[in-house]
């Protein structure tokens, strides 16, 4: 995927673009691996949350099926809620964050490659431990593979919506419960798409719809959410 | 008509440019708002099926609207202070929000009396409702972040980019909400000149909306003065004015 993704974005851009891109993704990757506790928790947040539901509610199997794609995407999204601040605050302290932003390249290309950095490390592990966790809430049968579709379009969006709320409180120094405020009523479209489609294709009906919308927030934040990103990181760190 | 707002950029001469309007604007919505509420409540006819439950419709709707028009006022704000940079655009976003976010509580809480002998029930998760209340918390967020920051100014460029990033949500967030569930009534008063109402009804509720309008015309210039005091407060003019109005 990684490639692949990493081709899409640059195929139109100069040569020199691409090696930035590819640079500060290297770079967020290795920082992140040497912190491994950061890339670790918010996935073992998620796993925990999931397992908190069936406790509350009941261990009835079809209560569980019903409510699993929406136990799944709201732990999504609360733990990509925790790691992002991961994204920008250890730049921003150390000094390396105006280092980027005064560097030559477009922020652009800069808060693209960091993001999908923090996609490959937060969002992709959900992808593939969301079927063992639907397995645990008796998630119905056809919906595996949409549950993992709508989570591997959907959490890219997660991570560049989030990047705005992060990219606006960097600066402030209790920015955490004030980032889900802002970043969490953005999340809601997203969130009523993907559990619509996976709640749609348990009854055996056609998806199609959810998933090309899903697909049109991801374009759509793919492309316009790095520019309010980088007039965001240009106040933050003034 | 750029020579005609250029004295404006300065924050003196739009203070006092308020000052000359507010007594306006106070006057005209108590004008408005008196007749019309009197006239809704007093004198309009029942609803054949609501009987009088339905006059709350004088408070909720215009509220309703006028909160989604207020956050569209505070975008464009946002937008000016983002790209032209200037400084009373910033301030105007800051005076916005709290009037637009009490306008959206307002709209919740008249919705949800007005729920409760209707529907029966205060509250349901219906696309409407719900687009209002996501609307309440994008205002709320616009307020917390203005209030996070300790320099006024970066605040309101922090508030703007969020205002703006809000306002490309609000759409897609009231058509995905409206996809998920719909019960609220379809509306009465947005085909212009043909409403599904009649007029002894429609009247009435045009005189209290433009009530509302001033009303929240005087709010935001009272707001707006206050801001522009707050962040010229080491300026010469303020400590003058200070002085005069201290003393009196």
């Amino acid at each position: 995927m990684t490639t692949e993704s990493i081709a899409t974005i640059n195929q139109e851009e100069s040569l020199s673009y691409r090696r930035v891109f590819m640079l500060i993704l290297k770079r967020d990757l290795t920082i992140a691996l040497r912190h491994r506790d950061d890339v670790f928790n918010p996935i073992l947040f998620f796993i925990i949350v999931v397992t908190l539901f069936p406790l509350s509610i009941g261990p009835e199997s079809n209560t569980l099926a019903r409510i699993a794609p929406g136990v799944i995407w709201v732990a999504a999204v609360l733990s990509t809620l925790l790691s992002l601040d991961r994204l920008f605050k250890s730049d921003h302290a150390d000094g390396s964050l105006e280092q980027l932003l005064l560097s030559p390249y477009p922020t652009f290309v800069i808060v693209q490659a960091k993001i999908i950095a923090h996609w490959l490390l937060t969002g992709v592990p959900l992808i593939f431990i969301a079927p063992v966790l639907a397995l645990l809430l008796n998630l119905n049968q056809n919906a595996y593979g949409v549950l993992m579709l709508t989570l591997f379009i959907g959490t890219p969006v997660l991570s560049f919506i989030g990047a705005i709320g992060v990219a606006l409180t960097v600066g402030i120094k209790k920015g955490g419960v004030l980032l889900s405020l802002l970043v969490l009523p953005l999340y809601i479209p997203l969130l009523i798409f993907a559990t619509s489609a996976i709640d749609t294709a348990t009854m055996n009906l056609p998806y199609g719809g959810q998933i090309a919308i899903i697909a049109a927030l991801f374009f759509g934040a793919f492309s316009l959410s790095p520019f309010a990103i980088g007039a965001a990181l240009r106040v933050s760190t003034n | 008509m750029w020579k005609w707002l250029h004295p404006y950029a300065n924050p003196e001469v739009t203070y006092h440019f308020n000052n000359k309007l507010i007594p306006w604007f106070l006057r005209l919505s108590v004008a408005f708002l008196g007749i019309g509420i009197v006239w809704a409540l007093l004198f309009a006819p029942a609803d054949y099926q609501q009987g009088n439950s339905f006059r709350i419709f004088y408070l909720h709707v215009p509220a309703a609207s006028l909160s989604l028009g207020i956050y569209v006022g505070m975008a464009i704000a946002a937008l000016v202070s983002l790209v032209w940079q200037v400084r009373l655009a910033e301030a105007s976003v800051a005076s916005i929000a709290p009037v637009g976010a009490v306008f959206t509580a307002m709209a919740l809480i008249t919705g949800a009396a007005w729920g409760r002998p209707t529907w029966g029930t205060w509250w349901i998760w219906d696309a409407r409702l719900t687009t209002e209340l996501i609307l309440l918390f994008l205002y709320l967020g616009v307020i917390a972040l203005q209030n996070a920051f300790e320099d006024k100014a970066l605040a309101s460029k922090a508030a703007s980019i969020l205002a703006l990033v809000g306002v490309i949500n609000v759409p897609i967030i009231k058509y995905s909400v409206e996809w998920w569930n719909t019960l609220h009534q379809g509306s009465t008063v947005s085909q212009l000149g043909r409403p599904s109402m009649t007029a002894d009804m429609f009247w009435p509720f045009l005189v209290c909306f433009i009530g509302f309008i001033f009303l929240v015309s005087w709010l935001v210039c009272r707001r707006f003065q206050t801001e522009i005091l707050q962040r010229n407060a080491m300026r010469p003019w303020v400590r003058e004015l200070v002085m005069k109005e201290g003393a009196k």
